[in-house]
């Protein structure tokens, strides 16, 4: 019998709201301790209970965490998707069916355990609420025991979630035995799939890319939050407020060296952004996609004043309400542009939990640096699934408050222009209000201003402020994070990618080297583009760009950078609302390659 | 940039932080001739002087309109905002967060707060977050040529003769029932209320709304517009005279008892409001929405101090709030130390005492 070791995903069928969070983070974290590369994935309705959910667990001994298509272990505890969740479980494939649940007839070669999940829990609690509830657990003992998870692991991770809850410890470890048993006791092993110890996690931590963020917000000294709830960006600011709280009151008052405000909107949201930024505070907002729409005058206004500001963007599928549960990245060139008029807005592109931190930090250097706001593009896989990640580090240098005259530098000066490009980069200098120095006064204005913050509207005066922002922009070029490039000697094919698409398309890397087909990559980790893009467009003679969004829109960005190369970009697009995967990345670049008339070489060469 | 302005020789008339009335000055106004606004960037400047702001220390907030370009011709050595069209409420929040040492001015007119920025002005109450918000009131849009705003009174008409049908949006009437603990209406025309009004609103610990009917000269000076003067004039009902002694003052008035009501501000400040007819009590909530419901239906426009609440708590108590500006603390009091990451990795490595996202998610 083949064996499938620490290489395969698990999928369980439930019900929102019934309870199954916790029995699935014991599987995901046990798997985890036992030192598998593995990865998370709450695939859930718009919904507060009662519609369809799945939760995903790849474990992979390779280290790939993107999503897998393909499921080989399947939970079935949901009658309403049974029949759809069997349907796509292949030759070979493993079924663990909660017996109450009727499911159509299922072929031969896949293997069925049929679990009396509902008798089981008789022995264990009278309360039929807490039947319903503590039944996720037996599926835990099911697969801790047919797949291999020592009881030990289970029991670690158990105690970590309800240690301080005994009695609901208690009957959770009892559901968990009670399935474990029956396995012993009723159900010999008819699959290969097997989990065992690797020791590739040591010192790792789990985290979700919300909490990275407002861990990079809070160790990038944050003081003002504000924000209006909204799926996904709701839990980047919940976070923060559960970590504001923590550690940063006054330990001999108990006063906040913060304030968050839940606004009435995004529009105040994004008000009080730019009303503490003009101050001098580190201010910042969380959104997702209509947020963004509802955005859009005040962050014109913030590249015209040139206030800093943060913003993040948690994106979700649009348009419009789209799949307010479901991620994406369709929000790339609104954002980019966002407002009327010529308005171009620093992008950062994290990839990875460690860049949600990072970027949560470099953002607030960047938007007091470049004085505008400074957008940060999650999205919902990023944001609120759980990544494996070595720990973060500490920030090693100090906060970049950008070009602040204060008292003493305002007093050493002749006369003060808000707007004037002293240095030649495009980025003015600012005062705070609240400076002595009455020179330190100017009045800042969404309206035609001039050098001395004038309202003009004179055409020489408009050109000249417009034009040098747009110099500006171009020393934004050198100071957001750089593309990460993978170069491929002698390859025709080059991969852009960004966000959370990256690992799939590391993963396609790979796959496609196995089939003979070489290729370069370039990660991008924010806008404005590197001079490195082009270049790599130029060294390439197909790029495939890879994103979640139906327009390609990112593709369109890298065409306009390298117009004379243009036809060389192709797009490789993913937009069903679920995570992107290697396989669907890779059947996509071959087919288009394929369909190109050069023949691939490297392929040929093998 | 401007320069300090020389003190006018023989002029050394100073107000208690030794600076002349002419340093409280802003950019000529580029307002109509005879607009009212004018006289409230007028009383604004008294004020401030009078009252002894430090210039440095006050933001000046707008939105878009005409009263919305008026913070640029009052206390040019103060930092101001004009921001987008009925948002200036957020921006005075974000402000204040950031730098609560700051004395708010916020000016925004009647298209401004009561209909694109309603929401904004109702959350900016509700917040309690103190500025001294005042709408210049001329229930007409004048930048884009005199269309109703949500002001306008029923059966007023515009210079066409066009008459406005909808129930106009009490402003004072609203910030009462939102719980705002200072609220006044008054008149740009009648400098002896406004000025009392405006140095007890910059005392007030919180939001302080004064609405000020300010005649638009251009499209609604006509007759059969209630904004006009002649009719402003005609009937404008004040609630009581008004007197006030800041804190640093001695205080030479004398009344008959009976005749006058005393309010003291928390910064020791008096008000002293002396009765013209009937009984007014300033803190009785119903009280305040009777007179104004009452005035509406008479066609009357009441002036005065319509509500005060001396206890009001501000913002930044219910933030409770570093007494320090958030602006200006330095990296090591906003940035936890190496051993608190070190905790939270240790949290997220084991999945035990993890902080939870606070209010659920």
């Amino acid at each position: 019998v083949r064996s499938v070791v620490n290489d395969f995903s698990i999928q369980v069928a439930t019900v929102n709201g019934s309870g199954s969070q916790t029995a699935n983070t014991v599987l995901l974290r046990a798997i985890f301790q036992m030192g598998i590369p593995v990865s998370g994935k709450n695939l859930f309705p718009s919904n507060i209970a009662g519609l369809p959910t799945w939760f995903t667990i790849r474990a992979s001994k390779e280290g790939w965490i993107a999503r897998r298509r393909e499921t080989d272990v399947l939970v079935v505890m949901n009658p309403e998707t049974a029949a759809e969740d069997v349907a796509q479980i292949g030759p070979g494939g493993v079924i663990v069916l909660n017996d109450q649940i009727k499911i159509p007839p299922v072929p031969d070669d896949r293997v069925v355990y049929s679990v009396p999940m509902a008798k089981l829990m008789e022995s264990i609690t009278k309360d039929v609420k807490l039947r319903k509830l503590v039944v996720n657990m037996i599926y835990v003992g099911v697969l801790g025991e047919l797949l291999g998870i020592p009881d030990a692991e289970i029991e670690k991770a158990l105690d970590a979630q309800l240690g301080r809850k005994p009695k609901a410890l208690e009957l959770n470890r009892a559901a968990v035995a009670a399935g474990r048993a029956h396995v012993r006791e009723s159900l010999p092993k008819r699959d290969p799939y097997r989990l065992e110890p690797l020791g590739l996690n040591e010192g790792k931590i789990l985290i979700d890319g919300n909490t990275a963020g407002a861990l990079g917000a809070m160790f990038g000294g944050v003081t003002v939050v504000t924000w209006y709830p909204i799926t996904p960006s709701s839990s980047l600011v919940e976070s923060l407020i559960g970590y504001l709280e923590r550690y940063r009151r006054d330990p001999d008052t108990g006063r906040a060296t913060f304030a968050v405000i839940q606004a009435e909107d995004e529009i105040a949201a994004i008000g009080m952004v730019l009303g503490a930024g003009w101050a001098g505070a580190r201010s910042m907002t969380a959104t997702s996609g209509p947020g963004i729409s509802l955005m859009a005058e005040f962050a014109g206004y913030g590249y015209y004043a040139e206030i800093p500001a943060v913003i993040w963007d948690i994106q979700r599928a649009g348009p419009s309400t789209g799949l307010p549960t479901r991620t994406a990245q369709g929000d790339l060139q609104f954002v980019h542009s966002l407002s009327h008029g010529d308005t171009r807005h620093p992008v950062l592109l994290p990839a990875s939990v460690r860049d949600c931190y990072e970027f949560g930090i470099a953002a607030f250097d960047l938007a007091e640096r470049l004085q505008q706001p400074v957008f940060v593009l999650s999205d919902l896989d990023l944001g609120m699934n759980n990544w494996m990640t070595d720990p973060f580090p500490h920030p090693e240098k100090p906060w970049d408050r950008g070009k602040v005259l204060d008292e003493t530098a305002l007093k050493a000066l002749p006369r003060f222009e808000r707007y004037r490009d002293v240095d030649g980069d495009g980025i003015p200098y600012r005062t705070l209000p609240g400076v002595r120095d009455p020179k330190g006064a100017y009045f800042t204005r969404g309206s035609g201003h001039d050098e001395a913050a004038r309202y003009t509207e004179k055409s020489a005066d408009y050109r000249r402020v417009l034009d040098r922002i747009a110099h500006k922009w171009e020393t934004a070029r050198s100071l957001v994070p750089a593309p990460v490039v993978e170069g491929e000697p002698g390859a025709e094919v080059g991969i852009i990618a960004y966000g959370s698409s990256h690992w799939a398309v590391i993963e396609a890397r790979a796959g496609l080297a196995a089939q003979g087909l070489k290729t370069g990559y370039l990660q991008l980790r924010a806008l404005p583009f590197a001079p490195s893009v082009k270049a790599f467009v130029e060294a390439h003679r197909r790029v495939y760009v890879v994103e979640q969004n139906r327009d390609g829109q990112m593709g369109d960005l890298v065409r306009l950078e390298s117009p004379e190369h243009a036809a060389r970009v192709r797009k490789v697009l993913h937009y069903d609302g679920l995570p992107i995967d290697a396989r669907s990345v890779m059947d996509d670049i071959l087919r288009q390659e394929a369909g190109t008339a050069v023949p691939v070489a490297q392929g040929a060469a093998r | 940039m401007s320069e300090t302005p020389v003190r006018p020789a023989g002029a050394p008339e100073v107000n208690r932080i030794g600076l002349a009335k002419a340093e409280y000055d802003g950019a000529r106004t580029t307002l109509c001739p005879g607009c009212g606004h004018n006289a409230i960037t007028g009383g604004i400047i008294q004020a401030a002087w009078e009252a002894g702001l430090e210039p440095h220390r006050v933001a000046k907030l707008s939105g878009i309109g005409c009263s919305s370009k008026t913070p640029a011709y009052f206390l040019g050595h103060s930092h101001g905002f004009n921001a987008v069209h009925g948002r200036m409420p957020s921006i005075a929040t974000g402000v204040h967060a950031a730098n609560r040492d700051l004395i708010l001015i916020g000016v925004s007119g009647d298209g401004d707060t009561a209909s694109i920025g309603l929401g904004q002005f109702c959350h900016l109450v509700r917040r309690n977050v103190p500025v001294v918000y005042i709408v210049e009131n001329n229930g007409v849009y004048g930048l884009t040529k005199g269309q109703f705003s949500a002001t306008a009174d029923v059966g007023s008409t515009q210079k066409t003769g066009k008459r406005n049908e909808l129930m106009p949006i009490d402003l004072c009437a609203l910030a009462i029932e939102l719980g705002c603990g200072f609220v006044a209406r008054s008149f740009s025309g009648d400098q002896r209320q406004l000025r009392p009004l405006l140095k007890a609103a910059f005392a007030h610990p919180g939001t302080a709304v004064l609405d000020v009917i300010s005649p638009c000269v251009t499209f609604a000076d006509h007759e059969g517009s209630t904004k006009s003067y002649a009719h402003v004039k005609e009937h404008d009902e004040p609630l009581h005279d008004i007197e006030y002694v800041p804190y640093f003052e001695d205080i030479t008035i004398e009344y008959e008892p009976g005749t006058t009501r005393e309010v003291a501000m928390p910064d020791g400040s008096l008000l002293y409001l002396k009765k013209l007819g009937e009984e007014y009590d300033p803190t009785d909530r119903d009280q305040a929405l009777d007179v104004l419901r009452g005035a509406r239906d008479e066609g009357k426009l009441v002036t005065g101090l319509l509500y005060v609440d001396p206890k009001d708590v501000a913002f930044e108590e219910q933030m409770k709030l570093v007494p320090e500006p958030l602006a200006s603390l330095p990296l090591e009091r906003v940035r936890p130390p190496r051993e608190a990451l070190a905790e939270i990795m240790e949290q997220l490595r084991t999945g035990r005492g993890v902080v939870a996202a606070a209010g659920g998610g």
